[in-house]
């Protein structure tokens, strides 16, 4: 478990808190999104701040993939601010999101490895066009110590179809952090894996936070993932924040909708 | 007899008729939006395919890589039938051309045959059967795994990278598939009229390119581009615009084989017309 014992509803870090001013490196306010009829984010707002792992948790459909869709830019929001290293993604253009996008990081739902590609080459895939300075001996060194990092060092030169569920998760995060970026925004982790692997992801995620300093936004409906990697949680419920806290006070509240997740 | 209905139930019935009649209306009106938001979404592709294609950026490496697809890994198919086109249209005109006597116009007929209409037409159906379904199925699933997404999120443009490199591909190779097929007929037809008599290899060649003339041979390869753009535009198109579940990825690659053969019949019969007049 990686935050303090407190009821306060307020974000706060065990390593953080109290010494430095805590720097939002992600804020949203106000988030609206919808498809068609159907609202998905009303009137979101949150903060990720420098060096975090926030939690997001909430019932399939409550926009929980949607809002870090909108971060990115993979989906237009539509109205509200999203402020990603005190720019606003919103008013950016296609140049400009690309440009915060080399500071972030996906790791995608179903890893989201290129078939077609080896997994050299899916890792050299975004290193050649987001590091473009890198030159070949370089990028095989990253490639090398990233797949170090999540403990794959042999399947370099394999097809994304000869590995494991829990493989290609790791191979996915290897090629998020490859690039190193400042923020990693996580889309169910350890979705369609066994306990043993779940597990492991989350304690590369923890690893990857300390190793390479970064931000990140966990969603997931996986208690287990939570517990273990949350400083801080936020439930969304019907598009809202529902509640936001630190893990003990999710795990102590008498809220129904809560107690369900954490039974 | 008069059957007398109760009036509440007469109102009923005509409540129940005009729900009928607005629930037609909704439907008819919605189909009419499907189609007219399909149409915006084809010319928003096609433009934001034109602005990629001369942006400063070019994905030479993948160009390259969808050319060897497309060309070389389709060589096999295309030698296959395309020998067999000229083979089968031999053995099917020589009975007729024999009977009027002009035995000695077959090469230089199924030359024609094959060169203006055959050769482009039936290598470009076979191309939309295999390039345009792999096409659709390859960026359909690409989708549903998000793996589009993927490349968008590493400072990617999928648009680039995935659909201007194979559509150019496409439009490229084609014509050269095209070309081959044409002169593996007419070896083919060669095989069928050595099959009843003897003709010997350069006599058949010569006496066939001896009728192919500059107004044959132009026309075919501009159509073939168009050819190749259409099969690689649809398909591309198909995938690209697949829907999220894995049932979609079978619907992209159906849908792309279907309107790819059909569009390239389509251009066919512009391409004849725009020939003929020109021809005059």
């Amino acid at each position: 478990m990686k935050t303090e014992n407190t009821e306060n509803t307020e974000p706060i870090l065990v390593d953080s808190i109290k010494k430095t001013p805590r720097v939002p490196v992600i804020e949203i306010n106000n988030l609206y999104k919808s498809f068609g009829t159907l609202d998905v984010l009303k009137n979101l707002s949150l903060k990720l701040y420098e060096g975090e792992n926030l939690v997001v948790l909430g019932k399939s459909g409550s926009g929980k993939s949607v809002l870090i869709k909108c971060i990115v830019g993979l989906l237009p929001s539509d109205s509200g601010s999203i402020q990603v290293f005190n720019q606003n993604v919103l008013d950016l253009d296609r140049s400009g999101i690309d440009k915060i996008r080399q500071k972030i990081g996906f790791l995608f739902q179903s890893g989201a490895l290129y078939d077609s590609m080896t997994v050299r080459e899916n890792l050299e895939f975004p290193l050649k066009r987001m590091k473009e300075q890198l030159n070949q001996k370089d990028i095989d060194k990253k490639i090398i110590e990233a797949l170090e990092n999540v403990g794959l060092p042999d399947v370099i030169n394999k097809m994304p179809s000869q590995l494991s569920g829990g493989m290609r998760k790791r191979i996915s995060l290897a090629r998020t952090i490859v690039v190193d970026p400042k923020i990693i925004l996580y889309d169910e982790p350890t979705t369609g894996l066994d306990p043993v692997t779940s597990d492991e992801i989350s304690l590369l995620i923890n690893q990857v936070q300390k190793k390479y300093k970064a931000s990140s936004i966990i969603i997931t409906h996986d208690i287990e993932c939570a517990r273990m990697t949350a400083d801080r949680l936020i439930m969304i419920q019907d598009g809202e924040v529902y509640k936001e806290g630190t893990l003990n006070s999710f795990e102590k509240s008498t809220d129904p909708l809560i107690k369900a997740f954490f039974k | 007899m008069k059957i007398k209905i109760p009036v509440a139930k007469a109102k009923e019935i005509a409540r129940l008729h005009a729900l009928r009649l607005s629930e037609s209306t909704i439907a008819k009106k919605q189909a009419t939006n499907n189609f007219l938001t399909d149409i915006a979404d084809v010319i928003l592709f096609i433009t934001h395919l034109v602005k990629e294609t001369f942006s400063r950026r070019f994905e030479l490496r993948e160009f390259l890589h969808q050319c060897f697809l497309i060309g070389y890994k389709t060589l096999p198919l295309i030698s296959v039938t395309g020998t067999i086109m000229g083979f089968v249209l031999t053995i099917q005109s020589r009975p007729v051309l024999v009977r009027f006597g002009a035995e000695t116009i077959l090469p230089g007929m199924v030359a024609v045959s094959l060169i203006r209409e055959m050769g482009p037409v039936i290598t470009a159906l076979i191309c939309a059967g295999k390039v345009a379904s792999g096409m659709g199925a390859e960026l359909g699933s690409m989708k549903v795994t998000e793996q589009i997404e993927a490349m968008e999120v590493s400072s990617t443009h999928p648009m680039r990278f995935l659909v201007v490199t194979r559509v150019l591909a496409a439009t490229l190779m084609i014509p050269l598939l095209i070309l081959y097929a044409d002169g593996l007929g007419i070896l083919g037809s060669w095989i069928g009229a050595n099959i009843k008599g003897d003709v010997s290899f350069i006599l058949f060649f010569s006496q066939a390119f001896s009728h192919i003339g500059f107004i044959d041979l132009l026309p075919a390869v501009v159509k073939s581009f168009f050819f190749g753009a259409v099969i690689g535009l649809v398909g591309c198109y198909k995938g690209y615009n697949a829907g999220r579940g894995t049932e979609s990825v079978g619907k992209a690659a159906n849908s792309a084989v279907v309107l790819a053969s059909l569009i390239v019949l389509i251009v066919d019969m512009i391409a004849v017309q725009i020939t003929d007049m020109l021809a005059k």
